[in-house]
């Protein structure tokens, strides 16, 4: 088949879950685009075709059905830097590549969070509700927020995007502690003043806000629960970034109503989205926002090219530059 | 005086012989009449650099939250008509961007220094030049004329003293030279952008957005263009709104007037 860009598969393009519009010029520069409607109308003749996936959003779902009825499959790149959606196992047994896109999430994503941590802390969203309501006068001397300048930061998983919080952080003359797997090099710790707490509990007990930004692997799930944020200030704000499962949402809820902690900001929940009735959404001391951590033209656009430079090192036999192994 | 409250006017000078010191809350010290207050040789204090920080940190909150989209967002995350989070929703970058800071006083400063951290391009329009130390702590390049600030930034922020000459500094004519994608925030005063000229350049996408934590009066009027525009965040004057500030604005006032009271030289004296 001389000539004929190797097939890509993707969920959909455009609409509300699809590949967006603007992205498919330059995929189409490298590939030959095949959807999901068009490779399940057409089996017998698209599955030979697709050596590579592009999954946006977590679609298509990688199941071993797919995998079997893609024998010339190569390479699947993730659109982010989360894998815990795939079984990375599985697609290993298939002899197929796994990479994601770190590099292109991080600034992105340590900007949300620094978003939402000054967004709770000076209590952002309530503020702008009493601006514009047609209510009553508004009593606005009583409205106070906590101070950010100068205040502790606990950061829970130091990876890149962590690293960038605290680079941010340290422009705020925040005290930074954080919590790792293994600890960073002193030249990276002295550039941003962190302070490595071996043990999760000394940065609970410190930190007056309290990011959590790690990979959910089955060690982090629920790795903040009840005695976590008991252990945490009353007066700290948690904020998470990484994902829902991370957090036990029910303790979250208890200690939130009772001021066990003084608010969370959450960009991510477990499901996305929360059933209307959850409890989360109704309290006054929290923030959510709709999983929007990449979610800016300019770090989709460094997502997808980062996947097709992974998606091309694999077909190419040469070394991908993100590659996701099973641990 | 706190809020701004009571009122100064003549009247009450006269009522109050022996009124020695009027200590005012926050920096901004446009809502006194300063040869009226001299006249009567009553003092004067404010606080100014204990909102510095708080009123810089508001300021990265609010440029934050508008390009993040952060008040929409949170709308749509709790609404009871939310099915799902569209892929196609984005918001835009503030890492990398160009933030151009019209006033670098203390307040503007602690922005840049903030703003770098960011990797944002920062260029600055102030009555004076930054010495070069300064200027290269935080990277910050001097538009001596604010149209080559308004051309280039993809945010621009006010951290202006409110004068005569800074009122309405931002009208019709600056709101044009800014870039369509742009967002002004105003940290400053409400006066210091021409209100009706904003509304009309947000109706008309001559620039994106606004975030503004001062407006002209404050509150609005309840039926105000600016509550209604989907593009404007408005806080409520929250720039030095923290429990720990404003107990350390109160401990200066106290200093202020327990010296203007024993004759000593005053602290944080407005002259």
């Amino acid at each position: 088949m001389a000539g004929e860009l190797p097939g890509l598969l993707v969920n959909e393009i455009g609409g509300v879950h699809g590949i967006l519009r603007g992205h498919v010029a330059f995929l189409k520069k490298h590939f030959y685009l095949i959807t999901m409607k068009e490779f399940l109308e057409n089996r017998k003749h698209m599955s030979k075709k697709v050596q590579a996936i592009y999954l946006w959003w977590h679609k298509p779902v990688i199941d071993k059905e797919l995998l079997q009825s893609l024998p010339n499959l190569k390479v699947i790149a993730n659109s982010g830097v989360g894998m815990d959606h795939l079984d990375l196992k599985l697609v290993a047994s298939f002899g197929v590549k796994m990479a994601n896109a770190p590099c292109a999430v991080s600034s992105s994503t340590a900007d949300t969070g620094m978003a939402l941590l000054l967004a709770s802390a000076r209590r952002l969203v309530e503020g702008y509700h009493i601006a514009i309501s047609s209510g009553i006068e508004y009593r606005e001397a009583d409205f106070l927020g906590v101070e950010v300048t100068g205040a502790t930061l606990g950061i829970i998983g130091m990876g890149s995007i962590g690293y960038k919080i605290a680079l941010r952080a340290k422009a705020f003359e925040m005290n930074i502690l954080y919590h790792n797997r293994t600890q960073r090099k002193e030249h990276e710790e002295q550039a941003v003043g962190a302070t490595y707490c071996k043990k999760i509990d000394n940065l609970l007990q410190q930190a007056d806000f309290v990011m959590v930004v790690v990979s959910l692997t089955p060690q982090t799930h629920k790795l903040i629960g009840k005695r976590e944020l008991e252990l945490m200030k009353p007066t700290a704000t948690l904020i998470n970034i990484s994902r829902g499962a991370v957090v036990d949402q029910e303790a979250l809820v208890t200690a939130l109503q009772t001021g066990v902690i003084r608010a969370a900001a959450l960009d991510v929940t477990y499901p996305e989205p929360l059933p209307r009735d959850h409890t989360l959404l109704k309290l006054k001391n929290i923030i959510i926002t709709p999983h929007l951590g990449i979610k800016t033209d300019k770090a989709t656009y460094m997502i997808t090219e980062e996947a097709v430079e992974n998606i091309l090192a694999a077909l190419n036999g040469l070394p991908i530059p993100s590659e996701v192994l099973p641990s | 005086m706190w809020y701004h409250k009571p009122v100064i006017k003549e009247e009450l000078l006269q009522s109050l012989p022996n009124l020695k010191i009027v200590a005012s809350s926050g920096v901004g010290i446009d809502h006194l009449d300063l040869n009226l207050l001299s006249s009567y040789g009553v003092k004067l204090s404010n606080t100014p650099f204990v909102v510095s920080t708080d009123t810089a940190d508001l300021g990265m909150a609010l440029m934050l939250a508008s390009s993040r989209r952060l008040v929409e967002g949170h709308q749509m995350a709790v609404s009871p008509d939310t099915e799902y989070f569209p892929a196609n929703w984005l918001g835009a970058e503030v890492s990398g961007a160009t933030l151009g800071i019209v006033g670098m006083g203390t307040v503007g400063y602690k922005v840049a220094e903030r703003a770098k951290a960011f990797e944002m391009k920062i260029l600055y329009h102030n009555r004076n030049q930054r010495n070069k130390e300064e200027e290269s702590a935080v990277g910050a390049i001097y538009c001596k004329k604010i149209d080559d600030l308004l051309q280039q930034s993809d945010f621009v922020l006010l951290s202006v003293v409110l004068t005569p000459q800074t009122q309405k500094l931002i009208g019709k004519r600056e709101l044009a030279l800014m870039k369509p994608t742009a967002t002004l925030i105003n940290i400053s005063r409400g006066l210091v952008v021409d209100q009706e000229a904003l509304v009309e350049a947000l109706q008309n996408k001559v620039i994106k957005a606004a975030a503004l934590d001062v407006t002209y009066p404050e509150p609005l009027p309840r039926d105000h263009p600016l509550l209604k525009l989907k593009n404007v965040i408005i806080t409520p004057h929250i720039g030095s709104a923290t429990e720990k500030t404003r107990r350390l604005m109160m401990e200066n006032m106290m200093e202020s007037i327990q010296a203007g009271l024993t004759g000593l030289p005053i602290p944080n004296e407005v002259l």
